[in-house]
């Protein structure tokens, strides 16, 4: 007993059969909605169970985080548990890192193998049949069949607001970490301001990210419509900035509870959890950025 | 191995709670095990009664009971269900009972997510099963829901199966990032990670698969369901995407996937073979590190299931010849259960049958597999009985007879109770005898050119057919028998000493039977 501590097992707790119950739904509601708009007889119903479903998961979080944060103050977590959830926590992200990866294998696929196949390279075409006019190019303007797809005007260039968010998520995994080297020095002021500037840095790329949405839309005719491109453009970044969101959410969270006395300055787990993901979605930023825009 | 107790510090800090909630609000590793095992036996059920129905239909050549609309929605769910629901639950159900015990930890590592974990999976089949009562019906393009027959031909209520494997696959992830946390942070001292049991072994690698394809898995549903009611064409050569895209990412998912549902039959196994034949395994090493190298093939073979698309010859030829070193790390594992028996003390148990039965009937089907992993005989192969015959050869005696050898081999453990040898006996042999009845024979209509998923067939295959489904039925019956043997031990039975297998190994056998509530919550000492 003196060499071990013992290993903090909860007793009963109503936080997972709520999460399953709100995820259930959630995704009812949501597939009842998306369900009703395509086939244009939605019902009201499938927005309220979403609703439900998503209030349900807010307030699971709350509360099952809160419990999570009273333990911790508690006392009842030991070394050995600080580790399940440091290893929780990297296997979540390489989990996310495998999500992105199925996208990006979308992407690259059909640039190597099933855009000039389709064009007609090499002799396994039959769809260029089809299609014996296209033309494979990337990025792919002109579709196979461009009046189902219409393909778009012109793309994003990487030059002007990819690189000015480029820069700005760079710095704001720089400012994170700032804030957590004064964090471990006990600089609780210094922590606050760097973690409020990586905050907004995160806020700002996700207006630019929706101004230039807007722009691909109106004025590039770049859409989730336009065929094998803009379904990759807005799939790799729309997750992106999904994730993006959580982890702005999640810093300013952290943001919060360091400004009522949370942490110290060596245990801080949660904090670290958050600049993990936070830099886990700056490095696919990069893929992003290379990949998607200038490539 | 040895192990030392300090009984005094097994204390009851909490126990069982009263009621039905205790299972809903539960942290218990037992009782989440309990509940997973319960679970995927409803399922396993349930997908088998899908089983029946296309076994009746295909008893005779014509149309008979169904219409081809719903024998498509039985072939897809059956393979869904015994996939998702059956096979993986009952592996994470086994997983969460034993691995804590085996390493000697008080419980999983992160147990409330544990119980989340679990309760997303009733949710996430009581949604998939009630696709098949909304309109269109549910889905009905085969379990690997290839587009576009799952994007632009797929009922409305695909929606709802893309949702339903997303919080599947949320439970599976979580499950397996609870696995590796428990198996790499609470072995008890002294259990190092060439110490651990196989089945603990096979386990880290088989989590390891799950985190890295789940999230492909859900990638690939993400994009169906983009496809379908957002306008994108990632799966639609008018577009400028492609149809066959679809099937890499499944299959770069479903392949590692297959090997999700053996590797913990392996390591289930390796574990019973050496108790009954009193003998240590042989070539423990050589078992860790041909489970690693089975994983990693698994990575790079998954276009074998697409011979016949249209690849160019070089991706042929690289998924061929990377298919076939398969057969180098399985042919390991085989020849060390041999070993293992070879000169042993053996009896023959019900586990030990369920075992020896596995390592026969599976390699049967990973030898059928040589030959689908040609790529010009698989041409001829391709869509017939035999991939039938082949899958069901390494899923019901491999995954499924790993799950029976290992509930016998642990029931004693689990419930306190011996279960009766007789009846086991004779599940063993009814189902032996009805899935070789079953399946051996598609084998032949399969090579014979029959197609898969089709509800009529060509008059020639006619007995070979009613065969098949007079096994299918004779095997579907008998599991009634499985449930009755589990009541019947768990209701009572002899009493289980801690220790009922005279060769067995282990810390789960140093505990009482029936495991208490909370066990090592001081970790045990392993020399």
């Amino acid at each position: 007993m003196a060499s071990h501590e013992t290993y903090y097992v909860p007793a009963q707790s109503k936080w997972p059969i709520i999460a399953s119950v709100g995820l259930l739904l959630t995704v009812f509601g949501g597939g009842s909605m998306i369900n009703g708009m395509s086939s244009g007889t939605g019902s009201a119903a499938g927005k309220w169970i979403f609703f439900a479903g998503a209030l349900t998961i807010a307030y699971m979080m709350f509360g099952w985080f809160s419990s999570v944060v009273k333990e911790s103050d508690q006392g009842l977590y030991s070394q050995q548990m600080d580790r399940s959830f440091r290893m929780g926590m990297g296997w979540f992200i390489f989990s996310e890192v495998m999500f992105f990866a199925a996208f990006f294998g979308a992407l690259f696929y059909a640039r190597t193998f099933a855009g000039p196949w389709l064009g007609g390279d090499g002799d396994k075409g039959v769809a260029n049949m089809l299609w014996p006019d296209f033309q494979f190019a990337w990025p792919l303007m002109v579709n196979p069949d461009a009046t189902t797809f219409p393909g778009p005007r012109e793309t994003i260039s990487p030059w002007q607001l990819p690189l000015f968010n480029t820069i700005i998520l760079i710095s704001s995994s720089v400012t994170v970490t700032f804030a957590h080297h004064a964090l471990r020095a006990d600089k609780r002021g210094a922590t606050k301001a760097w973690l409020g500037l990586t905050v907004l840095l995160g806020v700002i790329f996700l207006v630019l990210q929706a101004l230039e949405y807007q722009h691909a839309y109106h004025d590039l005719g770049l859409t989730l419509n336009s065929g094998i491109y803009g379904s990759t453009f807005f799939m790799l970044t729309g997750f992106h900035g999904a994730h993006v969101t959580m982890g702005t959410l999640i810093l300013a969270i952290m943001l919060i509870r360091i400004t009522r006395g949370h942490f110290t300055p060596d245990k801080h787990f949660g904090f670290e959890a958050a600049s993990w993901y936070w830099h886990f979605v700056d490095v696919v930023w990069v893929g992003l950025f290379v990949f998607v825009y200038i490539l | 191995m040895s192990a030392v107790i300090d009984h005094h510090h097994a204390d009851h800090a909490h126990g069982p709670a009263k009621g039905m909630m205790r299972w809903v609000l539960t942290t218990n590793h037992k009782d989440i095990g309990t509940m997973y095992l319960w679970f995927s036996f409803a399922m396993f059920l349930l997908g088998g009664s899908m089983a029946m129905v296309i076994r009746a239909e295909l008893f005779q050549p014509g149309l008979q009971l169904v219409q081809p609309e719903f024998f498509n929605q039985m072939t897809t769910t059956h393979g869904l269900i015994m996939v998702f629901g059956a096979v993986m639950p009952a592996f994470v159900g086994l997983a969460n009972w034993m691995i804590p015990l085996m390493v000697g930890a008080p419980d999983m590592a992160l147990p409330r997510m544990n119980n989340f974990s679990f309760w997303l999976l009733p949710m996430a089949f009581g949604l998939l099963v009630s696709t098949l009562f909304m309109e269109g019906g549910g889905p009905n393009f085969g379990w690997t829901f290839y587009a576009p027959l799952s994007t632009t031909y797929a009922p409305p209520s695909v929606t709802f199966f893309i949702f339903a494997i997303h919080l599947a696959g949320i439970s599976s992830i979580m499950g397996a990032i609870n696995i590796i946390a428990t198996i790499l942070n609470l072995r008890a001292p002294g259990m190092t990670l060439m110490k651990m049991p196989l089945f603990v072994w096979t386990w880290l690698i088989t989590a390891f698969l799950l985190i890295a394809v789940m999230p492909v898995l859900a990638g690939v549903v993400t994009m169906m369901l983009m496809d379908i009611h957002f306008g994108t064409s990632f799966f639609n050569a008018a577009g400028g995407g492609d149809p066959v895209m679809f099937q890499h990412i499944f299959w770069f998912f479903g392949h590692p996937e297959v090997y999700i549902m053996i590797l913990p039959a392996f390591g289930a196994v390796s574990q019973i073979i050496p108790t009954f034949s009193r003998k240590p395994l042989f070539g423990y090493t050589s078992m860790v590190y041909a489970t690693a190298a089975i994983a990693f093939l698994s990575f790079i073979v998954w276009a074998h299931h697409m011979f016949t698309v249209g690849i160019p010859i070089t991706g042929e030829l690289f998924f061929m010849y990377a298919t076939m070193l398969i057969a180098v790390p399985t042919g390991v594992k085989v020849f060390n259960w041999v070993s293992t028996m070879f000169r042993g003390a053996l009896t023959f148990e019900t586990p030990m049958l369920f075992a020896i039965a596995f390592v026969i009937l599976f390699t049967i089907g990973g030898f059928s597999g040589l030959m689908l992993a040609i790529a010009t005989a698989d041409f001829q192969y391709h869509d017939t009985y035999f991939v039938v015959a082949h899958f069901h050869y390494v899923l019901v005696p491999g995954a499924i007879f790993g799950i029976f050898a290992s509930a016998y081999y642990w029931l004693p453990k689990w419930t306190g109770h011996m279960y009766d040898e007789t009846l086991g006996k004779t599940h063993f042999w009814m189902s032996f005898i009805g899935m070789n009845l079953a399946f051996f024979p598609m084998h032949f209509v399969g090579l014979a050119g029959m197609p898969r998923r089709i509800p009529d067939y060509n008059i020639m295959f006619a007995n070979f057919n009613m065969v098949s489904s007079i096994g299918a039925f004779m095997f579907g019956a008998t599991q009634l028998l499985f449930l009755f043997i589990v009541i019947k031990c768990i209701k009572g039975g002899p009493k289980a000493a801690a220790n009922p297998w005279e060769g067995a190994e282990g810390l789960e056998w140093t505990v009482p039977s029936p495991a208490p509530y909370h066990t090592f919550t001081t970790p045990p000492e392993v020399k």
